[in-house]
């Protein structure tokens, strides 16, 4: 069946809504509006104005109040609207939903779901364009997810909603509109990373928006001879890192592609997890192909130029590979 | 201020110990003079400086060892005075070979030849791989980025390897030493042609009769020590040769042919402790055959006696063989990296030869080419070879 | 006015409030022998609030506190040994050693912390009012934060949300004065604190914080009046505390003249002299009280001494749920 990222998000909110009553959704123009990406459209009508609550614009107020409600028993899935906004409630985020069951010494889980949507590629300039999901994959106690398919964007949240810990999805502002076919079995784990496509002769590890454009890539290699593997690491933590490794011992080589800053990004830890676990794998050095060290410009092809694009994630494999 | 550096004295230096400085602080020296003595594990080498100026400060002391590329010495540009140059930082004595008898690790090189600073590039699953099947790395030409040695280098090493491999056993004697570091040296440099160059080989009888007679006429009334030896004309014969296939000439380095613009001819010398060097003689062609006589002993005498010049060393842009003396027909070599072919002459010996329609006697020598397929084709080889062969029927021409 | 209550609950006001200061004051001891370490906020002074308050509140009713929040630990319920143990950082403390002094926790007394971020305790209180609300639960969800906090964004939010969806949350303010070293006066325009929070259309109530009869009868008609579904309900407890904020703190912000007068208004002296003037207190019971406290402190020190450290093996623990 084909649908869009938009309908598999949609969908897999209807049923965890229509399943569980503990579940709720709450966040700013989920209700009225449909959501700022549509994905609640006809909520409202279906389960009322409870179990759609749409909030005021307090970032801080309604994450840190869906970790109480998640510690009171509920099962509240929080939409900030997009990665940008969230900072606005790292310190509930950070400073409590992550770190209560250890506080706690293990008395106190926080069953929350937080969805944002992230990343640039629309000329909405450097507020609302940033890839910060490696700032969220650095803190232990949350879990974080990168629905790069329309499987995982159908698939995620079930298992999410399971997790009795927070868990942060981040869903690519530009997916929304990708269309694809649902695969039979949607179901899936949020535990690994998963290879997209067969290679020997690159691994190009990814995750989020990204994903297109490395297979992109990958077609234009493979019409040159090359045979890249495309890993999406669609869970940015704890990061499966045997799955990286396993591909490494195949190739021997990698290039990593995030749409986040490269210094200090999740590419930076995907780098060093690589010489760690594989450096006696490695056959050449690992690269990155990441946004350029600006903040976001608003005019398109700035814009472009900012972000990794398919051309550069060309170039990076040849010069691993050495051709 | 100039600085002197050790050069490379061959494909296969890693490092030299300073025997003897043959200037003094405030010397002045010339372009090609010869300013030190330096040990490499083949030779005593005369090294030779190829610029002008005036020995500043001697940075290593005889005996030291010290890797290829160090600043040996620092020496004042012409205008350059003592009170304006600072004084260099004196390098860190390399340890003394006697206390520790083996280096700790691979040296910088690159590419064969150049060198950088930092280690070697070599990926660290083509290291690990190595030491796994047992391949020298040092010995495995790179072709991954900059020259990278990568996993496919390792195993199309391996690959190559399995068809010869020897390894001399280590031997403690000292002298045996020597002979065993030069085994390990030439073991290196012929196991890296091995696997890096695609060789090709081609065979040509070459009909010796006139070269023989013009040289027993040229040598009738010479004094012994001024005779001239069929060896040289062979030398003659292939730089003359080489002026129209500057392929066969030159260096590959990089993944680029290099050629020569002139022929320096290294000739095999084998040594009587066992062994053997091919240093150069420069300019073969643009020499007479008196002259490169002259160049012949001299450099064969140098050799045995271990006193060999840096650029006889560094230079050679081809290498001739002759192996006849020892009464094999014919020699099919292994390239000396970085050059790309080496010619091969066999003993002359009397064979049924037909001449204008007519079964005769004809002295014959063997004439063989290994060459470096990367730089050229069976093809052109052929074409070398007759030239040579044509080069030796017009004995009064070289 | 006469204490309003029967003995034997007077009698337990100021057992609890006995039992908070001999507590601490032997914390301020145990830091100096290194005992207890990070950092520790005592509540000497301020006892009248948590007493009073919490024993207006149910057993099913939620409590979030700050990190100056021994004191609610204990009259919550919580053992001292259970609380002295965390504050050793022993595997029975009461957090498992993990949260010390600013993280007591209790999830059989509904205790969500033990939060040390000003004004981090607030969203989570509305959360957990949101739960009760929307499960059906009668339950009144307390906060307790210092006027310091009134100053975040997170206040103002919190009380946004509270009152738009009505939400039962008792807001109690426990406005000390000073945030850390900064008097009311140098860090809000707006210093009358009720105002503030009845911009939000909340009922407000403003009490003496140095009188646990005063506390303990305001927390009683906020309680009230939250439980019966009216929404939030924000109370000003005033009071001040004697010892500085934390160990850490050279007290330079203010004059002694002023801690020495409102010592002369301590919740302890002066409830136990009401009591006596009442004739619901003796000298002697006051001593068996006191004496009471004091074997209390001594045996969880010995329990807290004698606990067991957790292996660091175990250090990767508590992260996420097994």
């Amino acid at each position: 069946m084909k649908m869009t990222y938009r309908e598999a998000i949609r969908q897999a909110m209807f049923d965890a809504l229509a399943a569980d009553p503990r579940v709720f959704l709450m966040g700013e123009d989920v209700g009225r509006y449909g959501g700022s990406y549509a994905c609640s459209k006809g909520f409202l009508e279906e389960f009322g104005a409870e179990r759609i609550r749409d909030t005021p614009l307090s970032e801080l107020g309604f994450v840190g109040a869906g970790i109480g409600a998640a510690l009171g028993g509920l099962r509240p899935i929080v939409e900030v609207m997009t990665v940008n906004f969230s900072l606005l409630a790292l310190d509930q985020i950070v400073n409590t939903a992550a770190a209560l069951r250890h506080m706690s010494g293990g008395q106190f889980s926080v069953p929350l779901v937080l969805r944002m949507a992230t990343g640039a590629g629309r000329q909405l300039a450097a507020q609302h364009s940033h890839s910060l999901e490696n700032w969220y994959a650095h803190i232990p106690g949350i879990r974080v997810l990168a629905p790069a398919t329309i499987g995982d964007a159908r698939g995620m949240l079930a298992p999410a909603l399971a997790d009795p810990d927070p868990v942060v999805i981040f869903e690519h502002a530009q997916l929304y509109n990708l269309e694809g076919a649902l695969p039979d079995d949607w179901r899936c784990d949020i535990a690994t990373a998963a290879v997209r496509r067969e290679g020997t002769d690159v691994s190009l590890i990814t995750y989020g928006g990204s994903l297109p454009k490395v297979f992109a890539a990958a077609e234009q290699l493979a019409a040159e001879g090359i045979d890249a593997e495309v890993i999406d690491l669609r869970v940015l933590r704890p990061l499966d890192t045997e799955t990286i490794a396993a591909s490494l011992r195949k190739t021997h080589k990698a290039v990593v592609v995030d749409e986040g800053w490269k210094s200090g990004s999740l590419a930076a830890e995907v780098m060093a997890r690589l010489v760690e676990e594989c450096f006696y794998d490695l056959d050449a050095p690992p690269a990155r192909v990441c946004s350029e060290e600006v903040p976001i410009p608003y005019a398109r092809h700035m814009e472009e130029a900012a972000l990794p694009q398919v051309p550069k994630i060309v170039s990076a494999v040849k010069q691993v590979i050495g051709k | 201020m100039i600085e002197f550096k050790l050069p490379s004295l061959g494909a296969d230096m890693d490092e030299g110990k300073l025997l003897e400085w043959k200037v003094r602080p405030g010397d002045t020296v010339k372009k090609g003079q010869v300013v030190a003595i330096v040990d490499t594990s083949k030779a005593a080498v005369d090294v030779e400086i190829w610029c002008e100026g005036t020995v500043f400060e001697l940075l290593t002391e005889p005996d030291e060892t010290i890797p290829v590329g160090t600043v040996m010495a620092t020496l004042l540009e012409a205008g350059e005075s003592a009170e304006t140059a600072k004084r260099a930082p004196r390098a860190a004595p390399a340890p003394k070979a006697a206390a520790t008898p083996s280096h700790p690790g691979p040296l910088p090189r690159h590419g064969g030849e150049g060198i950088v600073s930092g280690r070697r590039r070599v990926s660290p699953a083509a290291r690990k791989h190595a030491e796994e099947l047992g391949v020298d790395i040092e010995t495995v030409a790179g072709s991954g980025p900059e020259g990278a040695v990568t996993l496919a280098d390792v195993e199309q090493a391996a690959a190559a390897a399995k068809v010869s491999p020897t390894r001399t056993a280590a031997v403690t004697d000292k002298v045996a030493d020597k002979a065993a570091e030069m085994r390990r040296a030439i073991a290196a440099a012929m196991g890296r042609s091995k696997r890096e160059i695609p060789h090709y080989y081609l065979s040509e009888p070459v009909p010796m009769r006139r070269a023989t007679e013009w040289l027993a006429q040229a040598n009738e009334g010479r004094p012994i020590t001024a005779r001239l030896l069929m060896a040289v004309l062979q030398l003659k014969a292939v730089a003359l040769a080489l002026r129209k296939f500057p392929e066969m000439n030159g260096y590959f380095r990089d993944g680029a042919f290099q050629p020569a613009t002139a022929a320096h001819i290294g000739v095999a010398i084998s040594l009587r402790q066992g062994g053997l060097i091919a240093p150069a003689i420069h300019d073969v062609g643009e020499k007479s055959l008196e002259q490169l006589m002259l160049d012949l002993a001299d450099l064969v005498k140098r050799a045995r006696a271990g006193s060999l010049r840096s650029s006889e060393m560094s230079d050679p842009t081809i290498t001739v063989t002759n192996l006849g003396e020892q009464g094999v027909a014919a020699v099919y070599g292994v390239i000396y990296p970085p050059q790309v072919a080496l010619v091969g002459f066999g003993r002359i010996g009397e064979q049924p030869w037909v001449e204008n329609n007519a079964l005769g006697v004809m002295p014959v020598a063997t004439a063989s080419l290994a060459a470096d397929h990367r730089v050229s084709d069976g093809h052109r080889g052929a074409l070398f070879l007759a030239a040579l062969r044509d080069q030796l029927q017009e004995p009064e021409k070289l | 006015m006469t204490v309003p209550y029967d003995k034997p609950f007077a009698q337990k006001l100021l057992f609890d409030m006995l039992r908070i200061r001999r507590m601490e004051e032997k914390c301020a001891e145990l830091y100096g022998a290194q005992k207890i370490r990070g950092f520790l906020h005592l509540y000497i002074g301020e006892e009248a609030c948590a007493v009073g308050a919490l024993h207006a509140l149910a057993p099913e009713d939620n409590i979030v506190a700050t990190y100056r929040e021994h004191g609610h630990a204990l009259v919550r319920g919580l053992s001292m040994n259970a609380i002295m143990a965390e504050m050793f950082g022993k595997a029975s403390g009461c957090s498992g050693g993990r949260g010390g002094s600013m993280h007591l926790f209790d999830a059989q007394t509904r205790l969500y912390g033990g939060n040390a971020i000003v004004g981090g305790g607030l969203p989570l209180a509305v959360g957990l009012a949101l739960a009760d609300r929307m499960l059906g639960r009668p339950a009144v969800t307390a906060c307790f934060f210092g006027e310091g906090a009134m100053a975040e964004g997170a206040f103002h939010e919190s009380m946004n949300l509270a009152a738009l969806w009505r939400l039962p949350v008792l807001f109690c303010c426990e406005n000390n004065l000073y945030a850390m070293g900064t008097a009311l006066a140098r860090s809000e325009a707006q210093t009358d604190l009720c105002a503030k929070a009845a911009s939000y259309a909340v009922p407000t109530l403003k009490a003496d914080g140095m009188d646990v009869v005063a506390v303990h009868e305001a927390a009683k008609l906020a309680a009230q009046h939250v439980r019966d579904g009216l929404g939030p309900f924000f109370l000003e407890l005033q009071t001040y505390r004697f010892r500085a904020h934390s160990m850490f703190d050279p007290e330079l912000y203010r004059d002694k003249a002023e801690v020495e007068a409102w010592k002369t208004r301590g919740p302890l002296h002066t409830f136990s002299a009401r009591l006596k003037a009442e004739g619901k207190l003796t000298e002697e019971e006051f001593l068996a009280f006191d004496a009471q406290a004091n074997a209390e402190v001594q045996a969880s020190v010995d329990f807290a001494e004698a606990a067991e450290w957790e292996p660091v093996e175990d250090l990767l623990k508590d992260v996420y749920t097994p």
